[in-house]
C-alpha cells in the first residue's frame, strides 16, 4: 500500500532559491502535510512550513500544489497518480520568508484599516434580537479560515504588485460585506468599498470562489451584492436626479 | 545585548487564543500598555477548533436554566474536585461573556425570538451551548481578533516565548523569547505576565491538538516557582476520528450526538446503556424509546446515556473495542445518518459533513462515522486564586486551559470557551492592576546573555539526536502508558522512559540556521513537553483512585479520602516534586445546592 512519491519542493528565501527533488513515503489515507511533515522528519529537518490544526480549520498550510493555491492538509495524495511528480511552491502573491512560509502581512495590513464594527444599543433588557434569516447573510462570510487562497489567486494583485496598496482583496472586500449586511452595524460602508479598498477592481471573474476551501460563494453572495449596493447609494433615482439638476444648474 | 529587541510593557500576555485576548482586551481597556505575544499568526490559535458552544447559563431556551443549575452541573461533572469558586465565578459570569461578543460583531444563532440560541451538549442539564454551527470557536477567535485590531493592541505574532525573567525579590520582569521568521531574540519587559499558552496535548500520539500544545505555560509556570494542580487529570475526547491514520485523533463534536447521534458497536447494539453509572442514573434514560423522546420532550423524559460526561463515554468505548466489539479500524460507530435527513446533518454540522468527506471520504448524512478516543484537554495547570487568576510569583497570571482547578477531573463541554472568556477577563483585569502600582528595573545584560546562551545551545552540539525522534517516543510512552486507563507499573516504566529521554535531550543537535526552522523549534519545545509529562505521569501515580478524567485499573472507582485532596506539582532542581493538599471548603449555602439532588 506504501509507495515512494516524487515530491517537488521549492527552497529558498528572500535572496532566492529553487526547486528540490525529494522522494518520500506515502501511506493510505495522507495527505500533502503529512509528505511535507515526514520529510522534515528523515530528510530535511530545517524545512519552513506553517500549519496548525492539520484539519482544515485554521488555514495555515496554504501553499501552491501543482501551481494551484491549496491547503496542503486538504489535499489528500490519493488525488495525484503514484507516478505524478508533485511541486508544491510558497504563495505567489506573497514575499518569501523561507521555504514554503510566506509573508502574509499585506493581509494583517488590510484587515486594521476596515473601520471596526460599530453595533447599535442593545435592547432595554441587554440583549440583542436578530433574526436567525438575517445573521445567515453574515455568517457564511465569517466562515473564512483566512487561508488567504483567495488573496493569492485574484489576478488584481497576483502578478500586480503596484494594485496591492488601492485594492483589499477578496478577503477583504467580503469582511466589508459582511459588516455592511450585519444587522447591528450602523456604519455605511459602501463609499469606502469602492473609494479605499478597491471593489470597483474586481471583475468577478470567481477565482477566488473557486479556491476558496470553505465554499464560500465569495463572488455571488459577496462582492456582486457589494457592488450593487455600491451603484445602489451613487445612483438612487430621486438623489441620482437631484445631483443631475444640480449640475446643470452651476 | 546587541542582537536583541527590546519593548516595555505595563501587560504581557503569552498566549493568542480565547482566553490570552480576552486578557489583552482587557488590560487594554484598564488603561494598560498591553501586548500579545504568539507562536502562530493571529487568528490561528487552537481555539479555532472548538466546535461545540459556550456553555452559559443564559436561560434563552429554558427559563429554568441559571448560574446555580450550571454550578451544580461543572461540579458534578469534575467529580466535586474543582474549586468551587472557579466554578461558581464562571457560572455566574458566563451570560455576560457571551453578551458582550455580541457588541464586538459575534453572530450566534438565534432562537425564534431572535435571541442567541443554546444547544444541548454531555453533563448540561438544560440547552445552554452558545453556539454558531458547529464552528464556534472560530466564531470566538475572530471576533475577540477583530477586537484586538479595532483597539490597536500590540501583537507579536509568530515569536516564541523561552523564559519568564524575575526580578532578585522573585515577582516578575518580564518574558525573553525569540521572532520565529529570523531566530532573533527579543525582551518583552513587564511586571505583570499572562500566560494563556493552552495546554499539553503534543505530549501524546493520538490527539485532537495542534503543534503550539507543548505545555509551555505550565512548564514556563513551574520554572518560574509557580505550582501546578490537577496535573492527573487529562481529557480523552470520546470521539476523534480514527480513520484514516493520518488524521487518527482530529476531533468529531459532542454536538453530532447533541443533536441526536448515537454510539453503535460492531454487533449494532447502543452499548451505551450498559454503561450508566450509579452517580449518574437518576438523570439518564433507562431505554431507548425515553432517550428518544428525550430530543423533543426534555422535561417528561432523562437524558440519552451517549450525553454522559465525556470521560464515562470515552472509557465506555474504550471496552467495547478491548472486548471485540469495534468498528473494523479500532473504533465504534457514531451514527446520525439513520438519525436526521441530510439536510438537517449538513445544516447543523456543516464542518463535520465537510471535514468527513475531505479527509476520510465519508458522508456522514449517509453512513455512520468511526470514533475513538483522543487526547483532548488538559483538566490540570497553573494553581491560580479564583478572582484574580494570580499564580503563586507574584506577577504572574494565568488563564484557560494552562490554569489548573475549574474543571476538577474532568470538564464538560462547552465550559472551556466560557472559561477562557470568564478568567482571561479576570487575569487581564488583575495584571493591568499590579501593574498600575509596580515599576520594573531594566533586565540586566547578564541575564539576558543567559537566557540566549540556553535558546542557541542545541545549535552548538554536534553529533546528538534529532530532537523529531525524541518527540515520537516521548508522544509513544505517554500514549501507551499514561493513557486512559493507568496502572503502577505501566506509570512507573513512562517515568523511566521521560528520564532517558531528559538525558538525550540536552544531548540533541539542530541543523541549519536560525531563520525559520522547525527542528530548532521543536527542540525548544522539547524540554517543557518533558517536564509536563512528568508532572502527569507522576501525579498519576501519586492518586490511587480512579476518578474523571484520571483511571486507574489498580485502583477502581473513587475513594473518599481523595475525594478532598489536589496534588500539587512544584520544580525541584529538574525534576518534579508533588505534595498533597486538601481541597478548599464548599461554604455551606452551595453546599446545599447538591443536597436537594
Amino acid at each position: 500500500m506504501a509507495y515512494e512519491a516524487s515530491l517537488r519542493v521549492w527552497r529558498g528565501d528572500d535572496e532566492g532559491g529553487g526547486l528540490e527533488d525529494f522522494l518520500v513515503e506515502v501511506n493510505e489515507g495522507e495527505v500533502v502535510l503529512d509528505i511535507i511533515h515526514r520529510l522534515q522528519a528523515t530528510q530535511a529537518p530545517d524545512l519552513a512550513v506553517r500549519w496548525n490544526c492539520k484539519a482544515g480549520k485554521c488555514g495555515s498550510c496554504s501553499a501552491e500544489i501543482n501551481g494551484r493555491p491549496r491547503l496542503m492538509c486538504l489535499t489528500r495524495m490519493g488525488t495525484f497518480d503514484e507516478e505524478e511528480v508533485i511541486t508544491i511552491t510558497p504563495l505567489r502573491a506573497f514575499p518569501v520568508i523561507r521555504d514554503l512560509v510566506t509573508d502574509v502581512w499585506f493581509n494583517y495590513e488590510k484587515a486594521q484599516s476596515i473601520p471596526p464594527f460599530t453595533p447599535r444599543e442593545r435592547d432595554e433588557d441587554g440583549n440583542h434580537r436578530m433574526q436567525q434569516v438575517d445573521v445567515e447573510r453574515s455568517q457564511e462570510f465569517r466562515k473564512c479560515i483566512e487561508c488567504f487562497l483567495c488573496q493569492d489567486t485574484c489576478h488584481v494583485v497576483r502578478d500586480h504588485e503596484e494594485n496591492k496598496p488601492s485594492f483589499a482583496g477578496p478577503r477583504f472586500l467580503m469582511r466589508i460585506a459582511e459588516l455592511d449586511m450585519h444587522p447591528l452595524d450602523t456604519l455605511d460602508r459602501r463609499r469606502a468599498a469602492q473609494d479605499d479598498f478597491g471593489l470597483g477592481m474586481c471583475n468577478i471573474t470567481k477565482c477566488c470562489t473557486e479556491v476558496c476551501p470553505e465554499g464560500i460563494k465569495i463572488t455571488d453572495n459577496a462582492l456582486i451584492p457589494m457592488k450593487e449596493r455600491v451603484v445602489d447609494r451613487k445612483y438612487v433615482p430621486k438623489t441620482w436626479l437631484g445631483r443631475t439638476i444640480g449640475r446643470r444648474k452651476d | 545585548m546587541t542582537d536583541l529587541e527590546r519593548h516595555a510593557y505595563d501587560v504581557v500576555v503569552i498566549g493568542a487564543g480565547g482566553a490570552g485576548l480576552r486578557a489583552a482586551i482587557e488590560a487594554h481597556e484598564q488603561g494598560a500598555r498591553t501586548a500579545v505575544v504568539c507562536k502562530s499568526l493571529l487568528g490561528k490559535a487552537h481555539t479555532v477548533m472548538a466546535e461545540g458552544g459556550i456553555a452559559a447559563a443564559m436561560g434563552n431556551v429554558y427559563p429554568e436554566d441559571g448560574w446555580k443549575v450550571h454550578f451544580r452541573d461543572t461540579m458534578r461533572g469534575g467529580k466535586m474536585l474543582n474549586h468551587w469558586r472557579m466554578a461558581q465565578l464562571h457560572a455566574q459570569e458566563a451570560p455576560d461573556r457571551v453578551r458582550e461578543l455580541e457588541d464586538w460583531g459575534a453572530l450566534f444563532d438565534r432562537t425564534p425570538a431572535g435571541l442567541i440560541s443554546q444547544r444541548d451538549f454531555g453533563g448540561h442539564r438544560y440547552a445552554r451551548l452558545a453556539h454558531v454551527g458547529d464552528r464556534t470557536g472560530l466564531e470566538l477567535i475572530r471576533t475577540l481578533q477583530q477586537r484586538t485590531v479595532a483597539l490597536g493592541i500590540d501583537v507579536y505574532m509568530e515569536c516564541t516565548v523561552t523564559k519568564v525573567i524575575k526580578q532578585q525579590d522573585g515577582s516578575i520582569q518580564g518574558a525573553f523569547g525569540y521572532r520565529r521568521e529570523n531566530g532573533r531574540f527579543v525582551l518583552w519587559q513587564a511586571p505583570s505576565v499572562v500566560l494563556a499558552t493552552g495546554g499539553i496535548g503534543k505530549s501524546y500520539k493520538v490527539t485532537s491538538n495542534s503543534w503550539e500544545y507543548t505545555g509551555d505555560g505550565h512548564s514556563l509556570a513551574l520554572q518560574a516557582g509557580a505550582t501546578l494542580v490537577n496535573m492527573e487529570f487529562v481529557q480523552f475526547h470520546p470521539t476523534g476520528m480514527v480513520w484514516p491514520p493520518s488524521v487518527r485523533g482530529i476531533l468529531v463534536t459532542e454536538s453530532v450526538r447533541g443533536d441526536g447521534g448515537i454510539l453503535k458497536n460492531s454487533n449494532g447494539s447502543r452499548f451505551m446503556f450498559d454503561y450508566i453509572p450509579d452517580y449518574f442514573r437518576k438523570e439518564t434514560a433507562e431505554t431507548e424509546e425515553e432517550a428518544d423522546r428525550w430530543y423533543t420532550d426534555k422535561k417528561n423524559n432523562r437524558r440519552p446515556p451517549e450525553l454522559l460526561p465525556r470521560d464515562e463515554v470515552a472509557r465506555a468505548i474504550n471496552s467495547e473495542v478491548k472486548a471485540g466489539r469495534g468498528s473494523p479500524h479500532g473504533g465504534v460507530f457514531l451514527d446520525i445518518a439513520s438519525r436526521h435527513d441530510a439536510d438537517y446533518i449538513r445544516k447543523r454540522l456543516p464542518s463535520m459533513y465537510h471535514q468527513f468527506k475531505e479527509l476520510a471520504e465519508v458522508d456522514i448524512t449517509k453512513e455512520p462515522m468511526e470514533v475513538g478516543p483522543t487526547c483532548h484537554y488538559v483538566m490540570g495547570g497553573v494553581e491560580v486564586d479564583p478572582e484574580t487568576a494570580a499564580a503563586k510569583v507574584p506577577g504572574l497570571f494565568a488563564a484557560g486551559e494552562v490554569a489548573g482547578g475549574m474543571h476538577g477531573s474532568n470538564r464538560l463541554g462547552g465550559n472551556s470557551l466560557s472559561d477562557l472568556l470568564v478568567f482571561g477577563r479576570r487575569a487581564g483585569l488583575a495584571a493591568a492592576e499590579r501593574a498600575r502600582a509596580t515599576t520594573v528595573p531594566n533586565v540586566a545584560d547578564a541575564v539576558l546573555k543567559e537566557a540566549a546562551g540556553e535558546a542557541l545551545a542545541p545549535f552548538e552540539r554536534d553529533g546528538g539526536e534529532n530532537p523529531y525522534t525524541l518527540h515520537a517516543e516521548l508522544q509513544t510512552a505517554m500514549n501507551d502508558l499514561v493513557g486512559i486507563i493507568r496502572v503502577a507499573g505501566e506509570m512507573t516504566e513512562a517515568l523511566e522512559r521521560i528520564e532517558a529521554l531528559k538525558v538525550r535531550a540536552k544531548a540533541l543537535t539542530v541543523e541549519g540556521q536560525r531563520p525559520y526552522n522547525p527542528g530548532w523549534h521543536l527542540a525548544l519545545d522539547l524540554p517543557h513537553m518533558l517536564r509536563v509529562s512528568e508532572c502527569i505521569a507522576k501525579a498519576a501515580l501519586e492518586r490511587e483512585e480512579s476518578r474523571g478524567g484520571h483511571t486507574r485499573d489498580d485502583f477502581p472507582g473513587p475513594r473518599e479520602e481523595w475525594g478532598a485532596l489536589n496534588v500539587i506539582c512544584s520544580a525541584d532542581g529538574e525534576d518534579v516534586a508533588l505534595t498533597r493538599q486538601p481541597l478548599p471548603v464548599m461554604p455551606p449555602d452551595l453546599a446545599e445546592i447538591f443536597e436537594e439532588s
